[in-house]
């Protein structure tokens, strides 16, 4: 960087500044006096213009900025309107155009920290007088910075292998692009792979999903790590370097064929552990493969149940099926590998509510209670059932009440709707209807079916003969009040719109669980680091205007992870994310902000205690003059060198120590 | 931390044997406490219902014969914990209700600033003495006796911290710290019906037969309470809700008379002789020591 002897000074003279002040609508004018505001500016040492405008960041006030550049001569600009998240791009690219460096510019927040905060008008006013004063002082220092380009990694690395996943990493993927998709389980497909059935057009699940897995099974842009998880992220956007752990399957992937004969010849005859793919309802074998479709159709060994871990002394018949394969490999350890990449995509889904949190709805004490997803496993042909709805006792149910928003729009546990669960009840219903003829009841606080096709459904569900009663249910019990409860489920709710208090006697009760965040989701936050809402859900950039992007560049969010979502949803979300990476690499370069630190070599004693503060390892030793050098590439501007220099010989543009205490001068220097 | 023992109306009068129980169980643990001097009525659910100023100023006085103390209160009685816990919290919450408070209580020369903590015996026994500790006490083990806690609404909602208020266990992990054996189900949160035995009796009748007969179907051979008024419907109405077919016997005790007795007490401090429907048989069926 060029060192000057004393710029303030110099700065400070030959400053013209100009002062613009943004009513935005009545955003700002209804709480601030923008008159008094401009007017206040023209009055301050250096300000040749100061004027106030309807809409700053329209067209005409943009050129109204310009034109005063040329006209008046002005080499420093200060607007005051909303945040620099917003407008900063906008303001500077009206600096660029007149012919000033686009880094000769100031924002004033008087929206999200004055009008939109603030009662008081004259206080209000006055406090935003104080910041233009202080970003006044601040701007006649600031100094040109250029812009450098840093080139993009074209490689993307896709985290979760649920639907949004998928469909995220094989957009980016058929757009030629090398893709890293990485999954925790042993399979990919998410929930999406347990349901039997899609709502409203009741697609076969499978028979969608299981084309766009095996997709990415033999993409030759995909390279599909499952049973994997990231474990550290490092660099910044068009840069990670990321560190992939392994997890042993104890089954060498090149090697297995799926053939599972392994699975046939293990010495357990039946299976004993609780099955995680049927949510527990079947056994499998300590050797199993998820589920049929199985994305890769690679086999897993459990070492908490398999025998030969737990003694050694295994007959290993699973070794002698496997033959001349040699697949098996009980030696396996976990391993890591980096990979680098431009874009990360997350999207790693939600989990459900666990409905034991509410007792009074007995999930847990009583048989047949089941959670929707449960249903799920069991409508499905590739069931524990084989799709047979049947009760513990294999008996079909004769009755079934569906209880709604079981987890959401509840004070004591989740305040969000979920969204996807009054349509995937309807569809719970219209199926258990249609398989078993059982009278079906559903329990809803308000029926939430917005979405094409979606209330077309609901008639259609109404017109089936299934049971709506308006009313959140207060308990499922066991408890036989008259003779023809007996052995049954009595769901006690208020029907609302009757007005009396309704004990429906059902064999089986189905609850609907909301969605929430996954129970790591705050590690996988810090991880990639990124943030979440209050309620765990991953934070976009903008609600509505930049949904699938984070304050993170270069990560997006897509999917359930986000906040609740249905697939068609999820799928949106996850083309969105890829197509923003896309449009990233495509650009081939990203512009970092020139917020870069550099080193004072006068005044640097070269003590090295710089070097290892340095996260971005951007710092190193020139041996020849004993001085620290900061390498402008790698730079990302954090300031902690800045901050930790004990003889302060570290400088940070667009940070520099005159530049911040100007401005607290002039904040300060109220009138 | 020596506590200061608010037994109010109910432990002085109906709910005795909860009082001599629970103060067998504190000496037998060495809990450390003093019967509050010159306390008064907590004045109920019913004097909040009609005047609702003076009732804060009824019960803020017991609070401030404690504060002055610097003690903590105990409250067996779930009205009494209930009545003195929502007084400090409206004394809190609501400063126009605490300023009223606040005169009243000067005229006699009291004062209150709300520090005194309102606890349970439930809570004492759990978070201050701990399940081990009682454990290692028990001498009479209560031998797989089959017990139903019922916790009631009071106790547990709004202002409990701690336990879960919609599924409590606290008293389920003490008695199987006795030996006994816990019995889950599903109404034990439910409402006993409180007063409306005395006002609608159809309704009153309707919540207590619920209670004893899923508690009974569910194979409890006794039901512990928490709370006298629990303890006096779900008692004294058995033939009542019962009938022809359907005989309904269960003897509803409080828990601290099966802690009592699991800690050595005798039939006579354990307050057994009180009960409406007798325990001794059962009690010596399963040799448990009765004497």
């Amino acid at each position: 960087m060029p060192e000057t002897s004393n710029p303030s000074a110099a700065n400070r003279e030959t400053a013209r500044v100009g002062v613009y002040v943004c009513h935005c609508g009545t955003n700002i004018a209804g709480t601030v006096d923008v008159k008094a505001l401009a007017d206040y500016g023209a009055s301050l040492p250096g300000v040749a213009v100061s004027r106030e405008y309807k809409y700053m960041c329209s067209d005409p006030g943009q050129a109204l900025i310009q034109q005063d550049i040329r006209d008046h001569k002005l080499n420093r600009i200060v607007v005051a309107s909303c945040s620099p998240l917003l407008h900063e791009p906008t303001f500077r690219r009206v600096l660029n155009r007149a012919g000033i460096n686009p880094f000769f510019l100031q924002m004033v927040n008087i929206r999200e920290h004055v009008s939109w905060v603030h009662l008081d008008k004259a206080a209000a006013t006055q406090k935003t007088k104080d910041l233009v004063r202080a970003a006044v002082r601040r701007v006649s220092l600031h100094k040109p910075l250029q812009k450098r380009q840093v080139p993009i990694n074209p490689t993307v690395l896709v985290v979760g292998g649920g639907i949004a996943g998928i469909h995220a990493a094989l957009t980016l993927a058929d757009a030629g692009k090398q893709v890293y998709l990485v999954e925790r389980e042993p399979t990919i497909g998410g929930h999406m792979a347990m349901f039997d059935k899609t709502f409203p057009t009741l697609d076969c699940a499978a028979c969608i999903l299981t084309p766009k897995m095996t997709s990415v099974g033999s993409h030759p842009h995909i390279k599909l790590w499952t049973y994997s998880e990231v474990v550290q992220v490092e660099g910044y956007v068009g840069n990670y370097k990321v560190k992939v752990k392994h997890k042993p399957r104890y089954v060498i992937d090149d090697l297995c064929i799926g053939c599972q004969e392994c699975i046939a010849a293990c010495v357990y005859k039946e299976g004993k552990t609780a099955d995680e793919f049927n949510l527990g309802l079947s056994k499998r074998k300590p050797v199993y493969l998820p589920f049929p479709q199985a994305v890769p159709q690679k086999v897993v060994i459990d070492r908490e149940t398999c025998i030969e871990f737990k003694s050694g002394k295994c007959k290993k018949t699973c070794i002698e099926a496997c033959g001349d394969r040699h697949a098996i490999d009980f030696k396996q350890k976990e391993s890591f590998e980096e990979i680098e990449v431009g874009t990360i995509v997350l999207a790693t889904g939600f989990k459900t509510f666990d409905p034991k949190r509410n007792p009074y709805y007995g999930y847990g004490r009583y048989p047949n209670v089941y959670t929707s997803l449960e249903m799920e496993r069991l409508i499905n042909a590739s069931g524990p059932t084989n799709g047979e709805i049947v009760m513990r006792d294999g008996k079909k149910p004769q009755s079934v009440g569906i209880i709604h928003c079981v987890g959401s729009r509840d004070a004591n546990t989740n305040r969000w709707c979920s969204k996807v669960c009054c349509m995937y009840s309807l569809k719970l219903a219209h199926l258990v209807r249609e398989r078993t003829g059982a009278e079906v009841f559903n329990f809803y606080i308000d029926m939430r079916t917005p979405g094409k096709g979606y209330e077309e459904f609901y008639d259609r569900l109404l017109d089936e003969g299934v049971h709506f009663v308006r009313g959140r249910v207060a308990e499922v019990s066991d408890f036989a009040a008259h003779s023809s409860e007996k052995g049954k489920l009595v769901i006690r709710a208020e029907d609302t719109l009757a007005g009396f208090v309704r004990r429906i006697p059902v064999d089986m009760v189905i609850l609907s669980v909301g969605l929430e965040p996954q129970a790591d989701a705050q590690d996988v936050r810090r991880l990639f680091n990124i943030s979440c809402a209050s309620e765990g859900w991953f934070l976009e950039r903008h609600p509505q205007l930049a949904p699938v992007s984070t304050f993170t560049e270069g990560v997006y969010i897509a999917g359930a992870c986000q906040g609740p979502k249905d697939i068609p949803d999820s799928v949106a979300q996850a083309g969105a994310a890829a197509a923003e990476a896309l449009a990233l690499i495509d650009a081939q370069f990203v512009e970092p902000e020139p917020y870069t630190a550099f080193v004072l070599e006068g005044d640097c004693s070269g003590c090295k205690s710089c070097i290892p503060l340095c996260p971005y390892q951007a710092i190193s030793f020139l041996e020849e003059k004993k001085k620290a050098s900061i390498n402008e590439v790698l730079c990302k501007g954090c300031g902690t060198c800045v901050a930790g220099c004990p003889s302060g010989s570290i400088a940070q543009n667009f940070f520099e120590d005159e530049e911040i205490f100007e401005e607290i001068e002039g904040v300060l220097a109220y009138a | 931390m020596k506590y200061a023992y608010y037994p109010g109306c109910s432990l002085k009068g109906t709910g005795r044997a909860y009082e001599e129980s629970l103060l067998a169980v504190f000496r037998a643990l060495g809990i450390e406490f003093e019967e509050l001097a010159d306390w008064n009525c907590c004045g109920a659910t019913s004097y909040m219902s009609v005047d609702q100023l003076s009732s804060y100023a009824l019960a803020a006085r017991n609070l401030a014969l404690a504060e002055r103390e610097h003690k903590d209160i105990i409250a067996p009685c779930a009205a009494c914990y209930l009545v003195l816990n929502k007084t400090q919290h409206y004394m809190h919450d609501y400063p126009e209700i605490k300023l009223v408070v606040t005169r009243a209580l000067s005229a006699i020369g009291l004062t209150c600033d709300g520090h005194t903590r309102v606890r349970h015996p439930l809570d004492i026994l759990l978070h201050e003495v701990g399940v081990p500790a009682i454990a290692a006490k028990v001498k009479a083990p209560l031998r797989g006796l089959k017990v139903a806690p019922y916790y009631g609404c009071q106790i547990v909602r709004p202002y409990a911290t701690f336990d879960d208020q919609r599924n409590p266990t606290s008293m389920d992990q003490l008695l199987a710290a006795c030996g006994a054996k816990v019995i889950n189900y599903s109404s034990k949160t439910q409402c006993c019906g409180a007063s409306q035995k005395g006002t609608l009796p159809e309704v009153g009748l309707d919540r207590i037969r619920r209670l004893l007969s899923e508690a009974q179907a569910e194979g409890a051979e006794v039901i512990a309470t928490v709370c006298p008024l629990c303890q006096f419907n779900l008692e004294c109405f058995q033939e009542e809700v019962g009938n022809a077919h359907h005989h309904i016997s269960i003897p509803v005790l409080y828990f601290s008379q099966l802690l009592a007795l699991a800690l050595g007490a005798s039939a006579k401090i354990a307050g057994l002789q009180r009960c409406l429907v007798p325990v001794k048989r059962l009690l010596t069926s399963k040799e448990i020591a009765y004497a």
